[in-house]
């Protein structure tokens, strides 16, 4: 992902400007998402794909708001749901389906698979599984920034369910306390895992609600249109930036499919799932973009393209060995070794 | 060499490292301006500043989850845990989190950072105040483990452990931070991974860690003196890395050996050990090894409960006749 020059053509503009050129970047970032997780599951049925996976489908929009208005520098700290988190850091595919195929052509070469996807090159500082630890984590990483003087921001994306562990109050309140650069971002998607979150939660809004126990504003926006997600994480990122202290913004949404690969997802009301897959970002977006005169042949571009990408992707990912069994007993420790006596 | 107490040899070991570095940085609940309950972080505020030297709130998954946030974004920093039973409501930041991702993203992050903890019992605080659980780190793949038992070392492997690349927990021993020691008072660094032999002997080897080991020693020295029973006293100081050389070779020598554990019994560091020694070197030994520790029990409160349940001299040297004799 190119972020300097989306940084340079935002400066350009009133500030949250959205140019023609930027929105096609925020449609082409939500296709891609979409896309990469659809043959993901695809690659699941095909049995190509062990373990389990959590896929983001229906929820792009957060994903690619951020990563568009976010630095090249800044730090990203996500969930076990974390593969358009990381993707639209600017790695690539093939490194992703590669991570999740168990093959050399990944991420961490097969040693940490779906839910812990890392790339620090790209500032993907890592997919946490343990839900709450990491917004302790992304709240040491802005402290980091601002002992360093940076101006860099971390950016910690969680999901409703998370709102009700202890983690996430004691991250809150240290990084209010410190007046730390990070960013919280609840993907509010209306359930836990199973379970609907308003059954398990003393306030309506999990995230939104609480916001005011740390001080802070409570941001509610609606997760689904990329255009709010990009303006609002903007402005979270400046004020974090600035040394104004941490946004906690909770952005509606919904996954169109269950928790998990073995979760078919079937607690959900009918009439719910129908609402929502109306309310599905990309071909929302994509509408929006025809009303503002932008030619249908800039989105078939971009979605060709993409849909070439993905299948060099795959094959690459797929044609990768296997790893070496070396790579078991490897990097324990900073010598790259695991030995732990003499 | 000065005089310097078990708990002023904390200080003086981050300092060191903190004039050295300035990505050396420190957190904890009550560790800058009190100096830490246990006065371990005395002087460190004034002379280092706030900006390094920072007081949270209880809130210990804030402190290990900021500490490993800031170790893998280029600080070097320095945790309290008060008391190490509190690692029980932030273990999900040892367990899952510090220990495994340097191996699970193939060696992209990078933790070189200090989680320090007041240790053990002896000092009458009861069950959940009170336990040793340099077991509980051990388990688990991926950090260092050390406990020091002498000033000297608590400075030195302090600042070992600051410079290491790794995480490292490093236990102190409560009731040790008022004993005294010498101290070298320049640039003090000691290897991470090295029993220390504190003394030689012909008939058995003892093995000890923190608090154990002056007990150890007294009982080494009355076995000596009353009961004609040459023992050698190891320090083992570092779990993980573990000295297993200077453990089997002093082993070898005597063909005995006792593990002195304050740990309850199950799953003690000792076990390991009698385990590899069992293992590598069997028919150089002259009879079973022995484990000492405190029973497969919580610890009480009384003085004299707890004196009962802890390992004392008196137990060692019980333990150690009836293996020599």
């Amino acid at each position: 992902m190119d972020t300097s020059s989306t940084q340079t053509a935002a400066a350009a503009q009133p500030r949250g400007s959205l140019t023609p050129e930027l929105r096609l970047k925020l449609y082409r970032k939500m296709y891609e998402c979409r896309v990469l997780e659809k043959r993901a599951y695809d690659l699941f049925m095909q049995n190509m794909i062990k373990g389990t996976s959590h896929l983001a489908l229906g929820q792009e929009a957060v994903a690619a708001g951020f990563g568009m208005a976010m630095r090249s520098d800044d730090y990203t700290y996500c969930t076990y749901r974390g593969h358009n988190h990381t993707f639209v850091r600017g790695v690539p595919m093939s490194k992703i389906l590669g991570e999740l195929m168990g093959t050399t052509a990944g991420l961490m070469r097969g040693k940490g698979g779906s839910m812990h996807l890392t790339s620090v090159e790209h500032g993907a500082m890592g997919s946490y599984a343990i839900i709450g630890a990491h917004l302790c984590i992304a709240t040491g990483a802005a402290w980091s920034a601002q002992y360093r003087g940076t101006e860099q921001a971390a950016v910690c994306f969680f999901g409703d369910g998370t709102t009700n562990i202890g983690a996430f109050h004691e991250a809150l309140n240290l990084a209010v306390v410190w007046k730390l650069p990070v960013v919280f971002v609840c993907e509010n998607n209306l359930y836990m895992e199973y379970t609907a979150i308003h059954e398990v939660t003393a306030v309506e809004h999990p995230a939104a609600d609480r916001a005011s126990a740390y001080g802070l504003e409570s941001v509610l926006i609606d997760g689904n249109d990329v255009d709010v997600v990009y303006k609002t994480a903007l402005r979270a990122l400046d004020v974090a930036r600035r040394g104004g202290g941490p946004s906690l913004i909770e952005a509606k949404t919904y996954r169109h499919g269950g928790h998990s690969r073995a979760d078919p997802g079937k607690y959900r009301p009918d009439e719910e799932v129908k609402e929502w897959l109306a309310k599905d970002p990309i071909p929302m977006y994509r509408e929006r973009l025809l009303e503002l005169d932008i030619p249908i042949a800039e989105l078939e571009k971009i979605e060709e393209e993409t849909n070439v990408l993905i299948d060099e992707a795959v094959e690459i990912a797929k044609s990768a060995p296997p790893p070496d069994l070396s790579l078991a007993e490897s990097d324990v420790w900073a010598d790259g070794g695991s030995a732990w006596r003499n | 060499m000065a005089q310097l107490t078990y708990r002023d040899a904390v200080a003086a070991g981050i300092a060191q490292e903190m004039r050295r570095d300035t990505s050396v940085v420190m957190i904890g609940e009550d560790i800058a301006a009190a100096g830490g309950v246990f006065k371990t972080t005395v002087g460190l505020l004034d002379e280092f500043g706030d900006k390094r030297v920072r007081d949270t709130p209880i809130s210990e998954q804030a402190i290990l989850g900021a500490t490993m946030g800031a170790a893998m974004t280029g600080l070097r920093p320095i945790a309290e845990i008060m008391f190490s039973d509190f690692f029980a409501v932030c273990w999900d930041f040892v367990a899952n989190e510090i220990s495994k991702t340097r191996y699970m993203t193939d060696g992209q992050v990078n933790l070189p950072l200090v989680i320090k903890s007041g240790n053990g019992g002896g000092a009458r605080f009861g069950a959940q105040h009170s336990q040793a659980v340099e077991n509980w780190a051990m388990a688990i793949p991926g950090i260092k483990v050390v406990a020091p038992s002498m000033p000297g070392d608590v400075k030195g492997m302090m600042a070992a452990a600051i410079r290491d690349p790794d995480p490292v927990l490093f236990f102190e021993s409560k009731s040790l931070y008022a004993t005294k020691g010498e101290v070298p008072e320049g640039e003090h660094v000691v290897e991470l991974g090295k029993a220390a032999v504190l003394k030689s002997g012909t008939d058995v080897t003892i093995c000890a860690l923190a608090l154990m080991v002056p007990r150890a020693l007294k009982a080494a020295e009355i076995l000596e003196k009353e009961h004609g029973i040459s023992a050698t006293v190891i320090d083992v100081r570092s779990l993980v890395p573990l000295d297993t050389q200077t453990i089997l070779a002093e082993t070898e020598k005597t063909g005995r050996l006792v593990t002195v554990e304050e740990n309850p019994r199950l799953c003690g560091w000792g076990a390991e050990i009698a385990s590899i020694v069992a293992e590598e070197m069997f028919w150089s030994l002259d009879g079973p090894i022995v484990r000492v520790t405190t029973p497969h029990i919580p610890l009480a409160a009384a003085d004299n409960l707890e004196d009962a349940q802890l390992p004392s001299p008196a137990r060692i040297i019980d333990q150690v006749r009836r293996l020599v004799d």
